[in-house]
């Protein structure tokens, strides 16, 4: 995992003037020893302008699905194709060609009606489900805090949707690896989502939707620094955060100068366009059934010491 | 007798029940169930609950892991002298170890704070599958030819 091409020069090197303050010390340090790295939103900033909708799909492009024409038919008859490939421009929810997009609201807080745009993508949990419960290990979390489908292996079962808290991967009917094993009897395609440039990160990029923002809402780095950073800023604003402690904690923090409820109840919400809500920790007892099984050979190997169950075996070769 | 391991049938039903839930929670963790109508038959919807079959694979997996750990303590100090592991036994043994293996593995990659290359985490859900179905096909080849026992006497 340790990435050696990664210096502060590539990491800057995209950035423009001012650019720097994207970058929190100790990110650069971090990439290269593969540590987890963490986005700030400061939703205080943002204008929604939508440029890091479109450099998100420019920087990606070549991920996009390519989908053959016509779809294997589906068994059975419920199974319905999502194609995505006619509508590629939708860019107000998520879609396989849309992996970021901008919500807004307008919410009265404290005497004033503000005015708030929130870019919305994959907010790379920490213990993300999306990737534990992946039955086919198409999706992984990687140390660096990246949460990745692998579209050559992914089947498009849309089960990472399902587990998601907020539905972020999107399907798209006809590619992938479902079409070389039974087109018409498992999968439907692959899932998409932000995959936080992983490429760029790689190599000591910044992604690219940070690097074009006017405004320089969003930071990355180190995830301790980042949530230092997002409780300072919500403190001098008097704001909230959201992202840390959801879903048992993610690696996108965002701060608004007001609560999420109010956020959450303002947004467009539905298919492709995730709500605010909180979110606990849906690993939870799976993180505390999994300490069950450590103990539970313990305890096996007591009960055979003890002799117990000894006389699980048939002494007698007649009993039934 | 060649036909059954010479344990009680107590420890049978609780092994097969056992190896039974782990089979269909681990089978629902691919998304078939609903697709194929399965879970909707009244009273089957839970098949189609991801987290719960999750769970509900973790807790057996835990007693499976207890029950195999008996095993190995009791095979080691009592029944050895006693028994031998048959050809299909041996088979089933291995192919188990490896199930229980991978399944570790996995329980590990899903705590908090570890992570498999994208490469690792396809290898062990691959072979954590493919064991299964291996597993499965030998134990109902075996159950045809009648050589289910894992162990039999010696003479
Ligand atoms: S580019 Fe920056 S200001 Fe514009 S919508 Fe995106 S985050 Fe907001
Ligand atoms: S937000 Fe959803 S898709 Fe993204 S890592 Fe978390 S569970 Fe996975
Ligand atoms: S991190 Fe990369 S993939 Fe994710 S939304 Fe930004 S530009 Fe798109």
């Amino acid at each position: 995992m340790k990435n050696k091409n990664v210096s502060r020069r590539t990491f800057l090197k995209a950035l423009g003037l001012g650019g720097a303050g994207v970058l929190l010390p100790g990110t650069v340090q971090a990439a290269r020893q593969g540590e987890e790295l963490a986005t700030l939103l400061d939703l205080s900033r943002c204008i929604g302008c939508g440029e890091c909708v479109y450099a998100c799909r420019e920087s990606n492009e070549y991920k996009f699905p390519r989908p053959e024409k016509p779809f294997p038919p589906m068994f059975p008859k419920r199974v319905k194709v999502a194609d995505w490939s006619e509508r590629r421009d939708v860019d107000d929810r998520l879609t396989p060609y849309n992996w970021l997009f901008i919500q807004s609201a307008e919410v009265e807080h404290g005497g004033n009606v503000h005015e708030v745009n929130i870019p919305r993508r994959c907010m790379h949990c920490q213990n993300p489900p999306c990737a534990n419960l992946c039955p086919w290990g198409a999706c992984s979390r990687e140390a660096n805090g990246i949460v990745r489908i692998n579209d050559d292996v992914c089947l498009g079962g849309s089960k990472c949707k399902n587990v998601c808290p907020w539905d972020i991967p999107q399907r798209q009917t006809g590619v992938g690896l479902y079409r070389k094993l039974l087109p018409r009897f498992a999968g439907n395609g692959v899932m998409y989502k932000c995959d936080r440039c992983f490429q760029r990160v790689a190599e000591g990029v910044v992604p690219a939707c940070i690097e074009v923002c006017p405004e320089n809402v969003q930071t990355i780095g180190p995830r301790a620094a980042v949530v230092k950073k997002a409780h300072a800023l919500a403190e001098s604003m008097n704001g909230y955060v959201y992202g840390e402690h959801e879903n048992g904690g993610t690696n996108t923090l965002y701060v608004s100068p007001v609560p999420f409820e109010k956020l959450d109840a303002a947004i467009q919400k539905g298919p492709g366009r995730p709500g605010l809500q909180p979110v606990p920790n849906m690993m939870e007892d799976e993180e505390n059934l999994a300490m069950a099984s450590v103990l539970a050979p313990v305890a096996g190997v007591a009960a055979g010491v003890l002799g117990i169950g000894a006389k699980l075996i048939r002494e007698n070769e007649d009993e039934e | 007798m060649k036909n059954r391991t010479p344990v009680t049938r107590w420890f049978d039903r609780v092994f097969v029940v056992c190896c039974s839930v782990l089979a269909i929670s681990g089978l629902a963790q691919m998304p078939i169930f609903k697709r194929y109508y399965i879970a909707d038959i009244p009273g089957l919807g839970w098949l189609a609950d991801f987290y719960f079959t999750h769970k509900t694979h973790y807790i057996f997996a835990a007693f499976l892991l207890a029950l195999l750990a008996q095993v190995l303590v009791l095979w080691f100090f009592r029944w050895r002298t006693d028994l031998k592991l048959s050809g299909g036994g041996m088979l089933r043994v291995g192919l188990l170890a490896g199930i229980v293996f991978t399944g570790i593995l996995r329980m590990i990659k899903n705590q908090p704070g570890m992570s498999f290359s994208p490469g690792m985490t396809m290898i062990v859900d691959w072979a954590h599958l493919g064991l299964v179905l291996l597993l499965g096909v030998t134990a109902v080849i075996l159950a045809m030819v009648k050589r289910r026992a894992y162990a039999t006497w010696k003479k």
